[in-house]
């Protein structure tokens, strides 16, 4: 207790300095939480994919077809449960700016390999009957203040014209990492347009959702359904769901490994700016320390001074940088909804956070640490504090 | 009063000598110092500034090691001690007492006389117990909580005096204690270091320039250019 008190008290010794130092600290905990959380939402639909969900698309390219006949075929592969059939729709709600995911699906199908989106049984019951249905993520509808019954007029870009739409339904997402805000609609009204105003482009389907009983037999299953069409004019290539988005991430993975660097290097700035701060504090004790050391303290006991000094001060700034981490992902999250509509701070960020700040406490004070257990006990008496 | 007799020495000095190296140089500090303290002595070692003497406190203390002679303390020859023999032998058998004081800013002047106690096995209930006695003897009972910025420098001589003796060491070490007061606060310090060794039979080896605080030791030793030049034995208490 007596030793604790030593630490406490020498680390407010400077009052000022010890206050902006563990300021520094809670600024790079802070930030580092924040960059490290838009990593993970970066990754957010990796994390949310499932083991049990295969995607089958066209070989040379997302942007081409598959064609609708594929899918009876698809489901006849040993170990496929359920197929699905979307298009990604990529229209304009208002202005550019406001984009969301929008896809034409077979909603029956696709609900049901994707759980994770809970739909009132009723709301979904008039979706289903009504051919320009929607059915929205709740995020999406708080954003644009949508309401059931709402009317959404989407302009196409890739299926050009004005697209009429009524909200029917408001999903909520399972658990947190669920995404809200997307926006699914018949496949049929899309097909149906599309035979009057382009029928080359009817009964194309953009990609496959594909159930599988077991997802240990992704890698076979995904052979067997991509071997079914090879040589054939759409030749389909068959993944993971988590292997199909993580390709969307792989496009972006320059700015992911630069955020990632710079959070980095914002720990060790801090780390570098504490050192400096017991440098400062043990070179001023230098007399103190050598009495201690006359008196019959060893050196490591005077290490273990600054150790705990450095820790501490290390430590509340952390604590408190994490505390302060919560409210600004919050308020983050809810500016950058358009961009990450999962942004979760998740509990290895805070198990991060808190050790970057305790690293940054003991390698602070690796050097004036060794320097003080070093100090001759002659010199010291005379150092001028 | 204690028995300055024929008794074997506390502390037995033969043809002591340390030197220096600075900027290449070996500087001598001390050059074959012999000396004998017997314990009980109060003893001031005088000279000139570069005379060698805090050296020689020094390497009584445990704090430097000479380069030749030989050096015994309470029957241990310090030299042969390691570092960490020579920190364990300081904390029980050297008690310092330093110019300016040296004590922890942050404690209070009851936790800066209990520092030394932390390295002994009592218990916390004994070291307050021990440490309310040192105060009491140094007249600071009644400052007991305050830190060093809120006493005077005679107080806060005091208290270093109180971390000094509160482990009951064979041996005292002052350096210039007296070298920060003022005249009546320096007077005070001699008159209780006076007491130590006349009343306790506490053996005090003390470095000053003052004449004055000389006055209060039984014998004067000088040193000129590291080398013992004259030993002068002063009146009795």
């Amino acid at each position: 207790m007596y030793t604790l008190r030593l630490i406490v008290r020498n680390a407010f010794r400077h009052g000022l300095r010890t206050a902006l130092t563990t300021l520094g600290i809670v600024i790079a905990v802070l930030a580092f939480g924040l960059l490290q959380t838009v990593i993970g939402a970066w990754f957010a639909g990796v994390d949310a994919s499932s083991a049990t969900r295969l995607i089958t698309r066209n070989a040379i390219s997302l942007i081409f077809p598959l064609p609708l006949s594929y899918e009876e075929r698809i489901r006849a592969v040993p170990g496929v449960v359920a197929t699905a059939k979307a298009n990604w729709f990529g229209g304009v709600y208002i202005d550019k700016r406001n984009f969301f995911p929008q896809f034409a699906v077979d909603a029956d199908a696709y609900f049901k390999l994707y759980p994770e989106f809970v739909v009132d049984a009723e709301q979904f019951r008039a979706f289903q009957h009504d051919g320009k249905g929607c059915v929205v993520g709740r995020k999406l509808a708080q954003t644009y203040g949508w309401k059931l019954g709402d009317a959404v007029p989407l302009r196409g870009t890739i299926f050009p014209g004005s697209w009429e739409f009524v909200v029917r339904a408001i999903y909520r997402g399972a658990d947190d990492k669920t995404d809200e805000s997307q926006f699914f609609f018949h496949w049929d009204y899309l097909n149906e347009r599309l035979k009057k105003s382009g029928p080359r482009r009817a009964n194309q389907v953009g990609f496959f959702l594909v159930g599988i009983a077991d997802g240990n037999t992704a890698a076979q299953t995904s052979q067997q359904i991509d071997t079914l069409f090879r040589n054939s004019l759409a030749e389909t290539l068959t993944e993971t769901e988590k292997a199909f988005l993580l390709g969307f991430v792989s496009m972006t993975e320059a700015i992911v490994v630069a955020i990632r660097l710079v959070s980095f290097v914002i720990i060790i700035i801090i780390m570098a700016v504490m050192a400096n701060t017991m440098a400062m504090s043990a070179r001023e004790r230098r007399a103190e320390y050598a009495t201690l050391k006359a008196i019959g303290f060893a050196p490591p006991f005077l290490a273990g001074l600054l150790f705990g000094e450095s820790l501490f001060i290390a430590l509340c700034g952390g604590v408190l940088g994490i505390a302060a981490t919560f409210p600004v992902v919050h308020g983050f999250g809810r500016l950058m909804v358009k961009l990450f509509p999962v942004f979760q701070l998740s509990m290895a960020t805070v198990a991060m956070q808190f050790a970057a700040a305790a690293l940054v406490g003991l390698f602070a004070v690796l050097v004036p640490g060794w320097n003080a257990m070093r100090t001759r006990i002659a010199d010291g008496l005379r150092a001028v504090a | 009063m204690p028995d300055l007799g024929n008794a074997q020495p506390l502390v037995d000095i033969r043809n002591l000598s340390k030197s220096y190296v600075r900027g290449g140089q070996v500087v001598p500090v001390l050059r074959d110092v012999t000396l004998d303290v017997a314990a009980g002595e109060f003893v001031a070692l005088m000279g000139p500034s570069g005379s060698g003497k805090t050296t020689l406190l020094n390497l009584i203390a445990g704090i430097d090691k000479p380069n030749g002679g030989s050096l015994q303390v309470d029957g241990v020859d310090i030299g042969a001690l390691t570092e960490s023999e020579l920190a364990a032998w300081r904390a029980a058998s050297v008690g310092f007492i330093f110019q300016f004081y040296n004590l922890l800013p942050v404690l209070t002047a009851f936790e800066n006389v209990e520092l030394p106690l932390l390295l002994t096995r009592l218990s916390a209930r004994e070291r307050r117990e021990h440490v309310r006695a040192a105060l009491d003897m140094v007249g600071l009972s009644d400052r007991a909580s305050h830190r060093p910025a809120e006493l005077s420098g005679g107080q806060q001589q005091r208290v270093a005096i109180a971390r000094a003796i509160i482990a009951d060491p064979v041996l005292l070490m002052a350096d210039e204690p007296t070298g920060d007061l003022d005249r009546v606060s320096a007077a005070d310090v001699l008159e209780l270091m006076g007491r130590l060794n006349y009343e306790l039979g506490k053996t005090i080896i003390m470095v000053t320039h003052d004449q004055r605080a000389a006055q209060a030791a039984r014998r004067l030793v000088h040193l000129d250019k590291g080398v013992l030049t004259d030993q002068v034995e002063a009146h009795e208490g």
